[in-house]
């Protein structure tokens, strides 16, 4: 073995350095020091998306060809990278409080090593490193949604977190197991030759795809998510609905093109329904939420079912259109966590709804204005972002002939506007004599909002930056 | 030349400062920002036009278009794609410095005029936002992007005509104008996907085998493109929406009403002229008859309006057709045989903006000293406003086509160039340019000369016939006269630019020489018109002025009421459209529609009851949905496929 090629995994290495770097200064800084902590990790993280969009310029192979790594796959690294800085940007307020801030160092730690098991995620090209790294990616997550382990919602939300996702864990390697028993080998490239569809197999795909509908929230798999959303601190719940769902989708669809070729038919027909499932019961249910995180959560899942119309296409259009939509999402609803966690320091009880947001406009313009803008993304209303990233995901799946589930999806379109735009009404037009008192937000924040903003505005406009993602694919 | 992306960032700019921050700023220094960018840009738009004048023909004699920038913004796959980026080539250049120079002027006088009005900062803003979009829309690489900045050119017209937003006649017109505006852009764009569909580019200049393939189509394309342009242009019978226009504050009407905006159809025509002339010929010919008409048509309401700045808009609307008719009667590209009408209509157009801004802005002086439109206010007004007399004097004799001011000189192109068409045509429009000759001075008279309004009121006050001491005339402060003289030195000399030599219909240089036959009896009837003009209305109205009134009572009622066309529109409109067409749409809207989404929002609500105890909160069920969902899912697969 040559033991030179982990140098070749640039960016799983510099991150780890980045890992290594803050676990240090975590034990050794003290006094003055730590006061500039958030702001080396901000450095540090942002430093890192820059080391992943260079190592994407060529293509690599490691270990035999378990791992594997192109330029679109760094580019989805930057991505998650860029989209946990936004996390980490946001989380500065919150880490401040004091029942957090002893344990500031731990939430930067868990937060890299769950990034570090998304990217291994992403470059598998084995069945083990892709579990090994999803579990990487599961377990310190189910510590951080309990981070606030003395409030018993968050506890609740850990131990559901913990419970499902050792649940899913056990159906998806159970399935690896029948894939094993009836193939003999887990490289992926070896495995495609090996399927043909028999019972087994199809048992197989779908106890493997219960366990990525889990990370992704998808119906049937997505019960937990309501509560654990709910329970977590909201910056993990940020994390949890964009930067793991991203991971989880995007490997979703490499597995499933590369591995299971061979039963597309099959696979198609499984994420057929489960679109349809996971966008309508999300609608349902979504209308209903009164608490924002909670209605946040049925957002995340129906957001999910309309990433799955790329997936089930399989092309490389849709592989650009998927990963668009990731982007544009992590921009829209970043910044609606961000105002969630800003608001809901000035609420009693810590639990944003509904009607705390009435008449939000006349004391807090600017957070208004930019929710209303991310939830109209959201909504896909042009000439914002979300309207583009919809737009190409439904002909991403057009064109491959899924033409009554775009009309699905369609309809669910303007099912989740009317929800979306409750919120906006409530803000604007929804008399209340105290809504909550202005909010000044911390410089951090106040950064990652704006990036927020700059990206629902301009990504949908600036086309190069669709074309671009779309030279990577495949 | 690089920097020419400046000409477009600097109003952008500016137009963000003062809509983000105008508010916060007191009316000077967004009066400044505004002034100061546009400055600049008529800097570097005299600048460019010097380096690419300067930088002489090519080998074939022509001066080359040049294209510093152009992105590709959407590639829609094949050849098709939407580019944003500048082309710089002889007519480009020349609206820039049309746009630049007229809007500078209206930045400076609107520093006087719109003193310490409410929105001041708004005002810049959208001023500069407008000077933004048309910049873009001449500098426009492909139909395309002009379309972009056609829009968004319309939409700064409705702001800035509804600038006065708590008069309702300003809302109503702006109202108007954009919707007439859309209306007509509607063909427009239809005609632009036509073109782009079949020519398979959005490009100006597509090669030989792509316009072949589009065959019989491109002439329908170029002429629903032309209805587009005589949407904005405001030709017969899409008009209606000018004279409204005239609700916004006076120098947005010289800026957009008169100058850079109206014109964009003309541009239009001009932009497509290579298409038009061989592939197209006969569309072209309809250009010119509805040219000549809407000359016409406004020439005889302009005869009796008395508000005076709806006689400039008629005036307006009738010089622009003049410009409509001269593309329209080309019948080659050889500007020596047939193709004398393109370089014609750019030379009036260059003239007319320069002449008419000053028209416009020397009303907006009087309008300022009066505080009304109407003509029964003002009269005897030259002793007490010398500089606006005289600019104003200048304008009128231009625009009658006096020489040595720029009108004669253009305007004697184009009648050359419709004598060269028909000898109909050129006779019909030499009527038309008498007519305005006699209209134009109508106005003069009736504002300058004549019994004082003010002196009478004077008197009866002084007399103790009215309690109400009138206020007297002043002439305008330096920052508003300053840009009439300007204006008005432009309008004398431009006549002399070898306009030829820069602008023809192939490119090629071409001298311009007047045809003393044409020269001559234009001459005479101007003259005519004027004296015509001058027998009437010099002591205000004479008795021989009643005489013809009275004799044509009918007619000028008609007139008057501009021929019942927004009457007719309304007709249209409100009784047959909206009977015909909106109620039975809005009847299946509430009943069909509607109906239907409440069903959708009752099951939604009722389903969403019916899933609700699947969240329980309870691990153990949640694990039992997971475990029977993915056998579900199995069982599903192992049977259906």
């Amino acid at each position: 073995m040559n033991y030179f090629e982990f140098f070749s995994m640039i960016p799983e290495i510099s991150l780890l350095a980045v890992f290594v770097v803050i676990f240090i200064f975590d034990l050794v800084a003290t006094g003055r020091y730590r006061r500039i902590f958030h702001a080396l990790v901000c450095l540090l993280m942002l430093g890192h998306i820059y080391v992943c969009i260079e190592s994407g310029d060529k293509e690599v192979t490691l270990f035999g060809g378990m791992y594997y790594s192109n330029s679109m796959i760094a580019f989805v690294k930057a991505m998650l990278v860029f989209g946990s800085s936004l996390v980490v940007l946001q989380a500065h307020r919150w880490l401040r409080s004091t029942h957090a801030l002893a344990k500031q160092g731990e939430f930067y730690v868990l937060l890299l090593s769950t990034l570090i098991g998304m990217f291994f995620m992403l470059s598998a090209r084995h069945f083990l490193l892709f579990f090994i790294g999803m579990e990487l990616a599961s377990l310190p997550l189910a510590c951080l949604v309990a981070f606030d382990k003395y409030r018993h919602h968050s506890a609740e939300a850990g131990i559901k977190y913990v419970l499902t996702s050792m649940f899913a864990s056990a159906i998806m390697l159970y399935g690896i197991s029948f894939l094993y028993g009836t193939i003999g080998t887990l490289y992926f490239e070896d495995m495609a030759q090996g399927l043909s569809g028999t019972t087994m197999q199809i048992f197989a795909l779908v106890m493997f795809f219960a366990g990525l509908g889990f990370k992704i929230s998808l119906v049937p798999f997505h019960l937990w998510t309501a509560d654990s959303y709910q329970g977590a601190p909201t910056v993990v719940t940020a994390y949890l609905s964009v930067i793991s769902k991203g991971a989880a989708v995007f490997t979703l669809f490499v597995i499933l093109t590369k591995v299971f070729a061979p039963m597309t038919a099959q696979w198609q027909m499984m994420i057929y329904a489960v679109t349809v499932a996971s966008i309508t019961i999300a609608n349902l249910f979504a209308i209903k939420q009164n608490n924002m995180k909670r209605f946040m959560a049925f957002s995340s899942i129906s957001q999910a079912g309309y990433i799955m119309l790329a997936v089930i296409s399989g092309t490389a259009q849709g592989m650009s259109a998927m990963v668009f939509y990731i982007l544009v999402y992590i921009m829209a609803n970043m910044a609606v966590f961000g105002i969630i966690e800003t608001l809901q320091h000035n609420v009693e009880g810590g639990e944003l709804t509904r009607e705390h947001c009435n008449g939000l406009y006349k004391t807090n313009p600017q957070l208004t204005l930019l929710m209303t803008l991310a939830l109209f993304s959201l909504g896909g209303i042009p000439p914002f972002a979300g309207f583009f990233s919809k737009f190409f995901v439904f002909m991403s799946a057009f064109d491959a002939g899924f033409l009554v589930l775009v009309f699905i999806a369609l309809i669910n379109t303007v099912i989740s506007l009317y929800y979306y735009l409750l919120i906006v009404k409530a803000m604007y037009i929804t008399p209340n004599d105290n809504p909550i008192a202005k909010v000044k937000c911390d410089m951090y924040t106040r950064i990652s909002l704006c990036a927020c903003l700059l990206g629902i505005v301009l990504l949908g406009i600036c086309s190069f930056v669709y074309i671009g993602i779309d030279n990577f694919a495949f | 030349m690089d920097f020419t992306i400046l000409i477009l960032a600097l109003p952008l700019l500016s137009f963000l400062i003062l809509g983000l921050a105008g508010m916060k700023m007191p009316h000077k220094w967004a009066g400044a920002i505004g002034t100061l960018s546009l400055t600049l840009v008529t800097i570097l738009s005299y600048c460019a036009a010097a380096l690419y004048f300067g930088a002489g023909r090519n080998a074939e004699g022509i001066f080359a278009p040049i294209t510093p920038y152009n992105h590709t913004w959407l590639p829609l796959g094949g050849t098709l794609s939407i580019d944003m980026g500048i082309l710089i080539d002889p007519i480009s250049v020349m609206m820039l410095i049309v746009i630049s120079t007229v809007s500078l002027m209206v930045h400076i006088y609107s520093l006087g005029y719109m003193k310490g009005e409410r929105g001041f900062q708004r005002y810049y803003a959208f001023l500069s936002l407008f000077t933004f979009s048309m910049l873009g829309l001449v500098v426009a690489t492909n139909i395309f992007q002009m379309y972009v900045f056609w829009e968004l050119v319309g939409v700064s017209s409705y702001l800035l005509i509804g600038f006065y937003y708590t008069k309702p006649a300003a809302i109503a017109a702006s109202k108007k104008a954009f919707i007439v505006t859309r209306f007509a852009d509607l063909f427009f764009l239809i005609g632009i996907l036509l073109y782009g569909y079949y020519t398979e580019t959005f490009s100006f200049t597509p090669g030989e085998t792509l316009l072949m393939s589009a065959g019989a189509v491109l002439p329908i394309a170029l002429a629903l493109m032309f209805v587009g342009g005589a949407g904005k242009s405001a030709m017969f019978p899409l008009h209606i929406w000018l004279p409204d226009a005239m609700e916004g504050p006076t120098p947005v009407s010289a800026l957009i009403h008169a100058a850079t905006m109206v014109v964009a159809g003309v541009y239009l025509v001009a932009r497509m002229f290579p298409l038009f002339i061989d592939y197209a010929p006969e569309v072209l010919h309809i250009v010119a008859y509805v040219g000549a008409f809407t000359s016409l048509y406004a020439a005889i309401v302009a005869c009796v309006q008395t508000d005076i700045k709806r006689v400039l808009a008629f005036s307006t609307i009738s010089q622009i057709a003049f410009m409509m008719v001269a593309l329209g009667v080309c019948t080659s590209s050889n500007p020596h045989y047939g193709g004398l009408g393109y370089m014609a209509s750019m030379f009036h157009l260059f003239t007319h903006a320069m002449f008419k801004g000053l028209l416009f802005l020397g009303a907006g002086a009087i309008i300022h000293a009066v505080h009304s439109n109407e003509k029964s206010q003002m009269g005897g007004l030259r002793k007490y406003m010398p500089v606006t007399h005289l600019t104003f004097l200048v304008a009128c004799l231009a625009i009658a086509g006096i020489p040595p001011f720029s009108g004669f000189f253009s305007k004697d192109e184009i009648l050359a160039a419709c004598y060269d068409y028909s000898p109909m045509m050129g006779v019909f429009m030499s009527i038309v340019a008498a007519m305005t000759a006699f209209y134009m001075f109508r106005l003069y008279y009736l504002i300058f000369w004549g019994k004082s309004h003010y002196e009478e009121q004077l008197s009866l006050y002084s007399a103790g016939k009215s309690t109400h001491k009138p206020h007297k005339p002043h002439e305008a402060p330096l920052c508003m006269t300053a840009p009439l003289v300007i204006l008005a030195t432009i309008t004398t000399v431009a006549g002399f630019i070898p306009f030829g030599n820069f602008i023809s219909s192939n490119g090629e240089a071409y001298h311009i020489h007047i045809n003393p036959a044409v020269a001559t009896v234009s001459i005479l009837l101007a003259l005519a018109g004027i004296a015509l003009a001058t027998v009437m209305y010099i002591r205000g109205n004479s008795k021989l002025t009643t005489a013809i009134n009275k004799a044509l009572g009918i007619f000028i009622e008609a007139a008057y009421n501009r021929f019942y066309m927004d009457e007719l529109w309304l007709f249209v409109t409100k009784k047959i459209i909206f009977n015909c067409i909106s109620r039975p749409i809005a009847w299946f809207d509430r009943h069909v529609i509607d109906a239907t989404m409440d069903m959708m929002a009752t099951i939604t609500q009722k389903c969403g009851n019916i899933v609700r105890p699947m969240q329980s909160g309870n691990v153990q069920s949640y694990s039992v949905w997971f475990l029977s969902g993915a056998l579900l899912l199995a069982l599903m697969l192992i049977f259906f496929t």
